[in-house]
C-alpha cells in the first residue's frame, strides 16, 4: 500500500559519517528501516551509527555486498551531483537526495547522466519520501505520520508536515509522502509522482502542495485533468510573495511574471483539482472530497 | 547573485566573447579622461545599478562631445533612477560605464537560462533586439528562436549556426555571431550563471558581432568555487536587513506588511504570509531559520524582525520536526529577554516537543501569546494588529 518504498526497501545511506548523515541514519533505523549500508570514500571497512551499520568506499561495493536498492544521500553540496550519478551508476532505481545547495548546473548534469541510466531520482533539497509504518527514507519526523490511504507530494518540506499533521488529526492516515523538492532542476517532478499514485491501488486521494516558480504544477494539472482517477487537493505557497524575489527554495522565484500563485491556482481549479486558498484547510478539504 | 553590466562584460570578454570597449567610473572628472582614452566622437554613459530598463528611466545617454561626457556623468551619478525592474522607489546611481559608441546596423536578443521544463539550458535568440524578451513572448513568440543544448556536449556549432541564419545574419557575420554564442554559452557555464542576457546583440556596420548590454544572475550556491566573481558583489544594491539575515544564513525577505514572521522551512513560511493575508493582516517579511534552527540563529531571526519599524506583531509558526519546539521556545525567550519587545508576539508551536516549548513561552512570563493551529495563529495575530 504504498510507492516508491515500502518495509522491504532497503538503504544505502551515501555521506553516513557526516553529522547530518549519521544523525538521520539513526532516525531511519529507529523508525524501522532496514538501513543496510553507507557509503563515505576512504572510510569503507569501518562502521556507522553505533556499529549498526557497514561503511564502503564505494557505492557499487555497497550494492554488491548488500543488495541495497534505495540510495539516501547527505552528501554535502560540492560533491553532492557526483554521488548522484555514482548511485546511478550501479543502476540503484531510486535515489533521494536530501542535500540543499547543490549548483544548478551540477544538477542539470546529474539529471541528464540519471536519465541516461534509466534510474529515478528524488529531489535534491528535498526532505526524502516516507511510507508511514514501512520506511522512513528522509529528514521527516516519523511520528506525525500514521498509515493510511492518501498520498502526498509537495515541493516543500515543513510545509508537507503541515499538510501530514492535519491528516493525522483528522484521522486520515498516508500512503506515501513524497518530497521532491525546492530546486530548479529537480529529478522528479508532480506529474511522475501523481502517475505512480494514480497506479496505485491502496491510494484513494493526493495532497499535492505547489508554490511560486516555474510550470511543474500547470504541467501537472493538466495530467490530472486527462489522466486522474482519484481526487487531487491542491495548495500553492506564495500567494503574498513578491516578484523576483527568491524565496527560501532556490526554485520559488516569479520571474519574468510567470509561475505566480494565482495563474497556477487557476489552471489547477480549471483542471478538477480542489483548491484550497489556506495552507490550514488541506486536511480538511481531503476529508471533504473523499466524503469521510 | 546579480551583478552589474560592466562586471558581466568583464565575465564575457575573458571567455572571448566581444564587447565594445568600456571603463567604469563614479565621478565626472574621471568619466571625461575614459572618453578621451577611448577616443571617437560618440560615447555612451550608462547608468550602473542591478535593475532592466535603464535608457527608458533616462540612464542611458548619447554623449558627442567630452563637455557632454562630464555634464552627462555628472547627472546620473548620484541620480535616482526609477525603471520598471526598480519599484517607486528607485535605486540610487553610484558608477557609469563610458562606452565607446558604436555603428549600429541591427540589433537582436540573445539569451541563456536553465529550461526548467527540460532540466536543460535554452539558448534563445531573436530579431526584436532591444524588446523586454516577455513582451516579444506575449505577441510575437514565433519571433523567438529556440535551441535546447545537450548538458553533456553543450551548444554545438550547428545549433549556433540555426539561430544564427535565423537571425538573418549572412556573410562573415554568420561565424562570427556562432563563434559569440558559444563563448556565451562557455561563460554561462563556465562562471555558474543562472541567467545570462544580451539585449541588444549588435550587428554593426563593418560586419561585427557585439555584446551592447550584459545581464548576468550567478548561482549563489556555485560562489563556493567562483571566487572572483563572488568579489564582484555590491552591497549597496541590496537590502540592509537581507544582507544582515545572510550572515546568520537566514532567509529573509523584507515586504510591507505590519506583522513580522519567523517560520522554519520556506514553503511554510511562504504559506504562513499567505494565511496571514487571508486573515485580514499583512505580512512585513519572509523568514525561514531553516530546517536546522539553532538557539542562536532564532535569537538573530527575532532580532531583525524588530529592527523593522512597521513590526506591529510578530507571528513565530514552527512545525518541530527535526528541529525541537522546547529548542524554538528557549530561542525566543533568550531574544525577548535581551530585546525590548513592545509588541505582541503570537506563537504557534507543532510537532515534536511543542507542549514543553508552550509550557516555557507561558512560564517566561514575557507576555508571549500561545496559540494552537495555524488558522487561529493567523486569526490571533490579524486581531491584535487590526484592534
Amino acid at each position: 500500500m504504498s510507492i516508491l518504498v515500502n518495509k522491504d526497501s532497503r538503504i544505502v545511506v551515501q555521506g553516513i559519517t557526516g553529522s547530518q548523515g549519521t544523525f538521520h541514519a539513526s532516525q531511519c533505523l529507529a523508525y524501522g528501516t532496514q538501513v543496510v549500508a553507507g557509503v563515505t570514500p576512504g572510510k569503507g571497512g569501518q562502521t556507522a551509527v553505533d556499529g549498526q551499520v557497514d561503511v564502503f568506499n564505494t557505492v557499487k561495493e555497497a550494492v554488491t555486498k548488500t543488495g541495497a536498492n534505495v540510495s539516501l544521500i547527505f552528501v554535502p553540496p560540492p560533491f553532492a551531483a557526483d554521488a548522484i550519478m555514482e548511485a546511478a551508476d550501479s543502476q540503484i532505481p531510486l535515489i533521494i537526495c536530501i542535500t540543499e545547495g547543490i549548483p544548478a548546473l551540477d544538477m542539470v548534469k546529474a539529471y541528464d547522466y540519471v536519465q541516461r541510466k534509466g534510474v529515478r531520482l528524488v529531489g535534491p533539497n528535498c526532505p526524502g519520501v516516507i511510507t508511514p509504518g514501512e520506511a522512513k527514507i528522509g529528514i521527516m519526523p516519523g511520528h506525525i505520520h500514521m498509515p493510511g490511504r492518501v498520498g502526498v507530494v509537495s515541493r516543500s518540506g515543513t510545509l508537507t508536515y503541515e499538510a501530514v499533521g492535519q491528516l493525522t488529526a483528522q484521522g486520515i492516515g498516508q500512503s506515501t509522502c513524497v518530497g521532491i523538492g525546492g530546486d530548479p532542476v529537480i529529478g522528479s517532478n508532480f506529474t511522475d509522482i501523481l502517475k505512480l499514485f494514480n497506479e496505485d491501488p491502496d491510494t484513494d486521494g493526493v495532497i499535492m502542495i505547489g508554490e511560486i516558480g516555474g510550470t511543474a504544477e500547470d504541467v501537472a494539472a493538466e495530467w490530472v485533468r486527462d489522466n486522474m482517477k482519484k481526487p487531487v487537493v491542491g495548495f500553492i505557497a506564495g500567494q503574498t510573495a513578491p516578484k523576483g524575489k527568491r524565496m527560501g527554495h532556490a526554485g520559488a522565484i516569479i520571474s519574468g511574471g510567470q509561475g505566480t500563485a494565482a495563474d497556477k491556482m487557476k489552471i489547477m481549479e480549471a483542471c478538477g483539482i480542489h483548491v484550497v486558498k489556506s495552507p490550514a484547510d488541506m486536511g480538511a478539504k481531503m476529508k471533504e472530497t473523499l466524503g469521510l | 547573485m546579480k551583478v552589474h553590466e560592466y562586471q558581466a562584460k568583464q565575465v564575457l570578454a575573458s571567455y572571448g566573447v566581444p564587447v565594445p570597449r568600456s571603463e567604469v567610473c563614479d565621478n565626472p572628472e574621471d568619466a571625461v579622461k575614459i572618453a578621451d582614452k577611448l577616443g571617437g566622437s560618440v560615447w555612451v554613459v550608462k547608468a550602473q545599478i542591478h535593475a532592466g530598463g535603464r535608457g527608458k528611466g533616462g540612464g542611458v545617454k548619447l554623449a558627442r562631445s567630452l563637455d557632454e561626457v562630464r555634464k552627462l556623468a555628472g547627472e546620473i551619478i548620484g541620480m535616482n533612477l526609477v525603471t520598471h525592474q526598480t519599484g517607486p522607489e528607485g535605486k540610487e546611481v553610484n558608477k557609469v560605464l563610458i562606452e565607446e559608441g558604436q555603428n549600429i546596423e541591427r540589433e537582436f536578443y540573445f539569451s541563456i537560462l536553465v529550461d526548467r521544463a527540460t532540466s536543460t539550458p535554452i539558448v534563445m535568440a531573436s530579431t526584436e533586439g532591444g524588446m523586454e524578451i516577455e513582451e516579444v513572448a506575449a505577441e510575437n513568440p514565433d519571433a523567438i528562436l529556440k535551441v535546447w543544448a545537450d548538458p553533456a556536449v553543450g551548444l554545438t556549432g550547428f545549433q549556433a549556426r540555426q539561430l544564427a541564419f535565423g537571425l538573418g545574419l549572412e556573410g562573415k557575420s554568420v561565424n562570427r555571431a556562432v563563434k559569440l554564442m558559444i563563448n556565451c554559452y562557455n561563460a554561462f557555464v563556465g562562471a555558474d550563471a543562472t541567467l545570462l542576457e544580451i539585449n541588444p546583440l549588435m550587428l554593426n556596420a563593418e560586419g561585427d558581432v557585439l555584446a551592447l548590454d550584459a545581464k548576468m544572475d550567478l548561482d549563489d550556491n556555485a560562489l563556493y568555487r567562483h571566487k572572483d566573481i563572488a568579489a564582484m558583489r555590491d552591497l549597496t544594491e541590496e537590502d540592509a536587513k537581507e544582507i544582515e539575515a545572510s550572515k546568520h544564513d537566514l532567509n529573509y525577505i523584507a515586504l510591507e506588511g505590519n506583522v513580522g514572521c519567523m517560520v522554519n522551512g520556506a514553503g511554510l513560511a511562504m504559506a504562513t504570509m499567505d494565511i496571514i493575508k487571508l486573515a485580514g493582516a499583512q505580512p512585513a517579511n519572509f523568514l525561514d531559520v531553516g530546517g536546522g534552527a539553532t538557539q542562536e540563529r532564532v535569537e538573530e531571526a527575532f532580532k531583525l524582525i524588530l529592527s523593522d519599524d512597521n513590526v506591529k506583531a510578530v507571528l513565530i509558526n514552527i512545525f518541530g520536526g527535526i528541529v525541537r519546539c522546547d529548542m524554538i521556545a528557549r530561542g525566543v525567550i533568550e531574544a525577548a529577554k535581551s530585546q525590548h519587545v513592545s509588541v505582541p508576539v503570537v506563537v504557534r508551536l507543532e510537532g515534536t516537543n511543542a507542549e514543553e516549548g508552550l509550557k516555557l513561552l507561558e512560564e517566561s512570563g514575557l507576555g508571549l501569546v500561545p496559540v494552537q493551529g495555524l488558522a487561529k495563529a493567523a486569526e490571533k495575530v490579524a486581531e491584535v494588529v487590526g484592534g
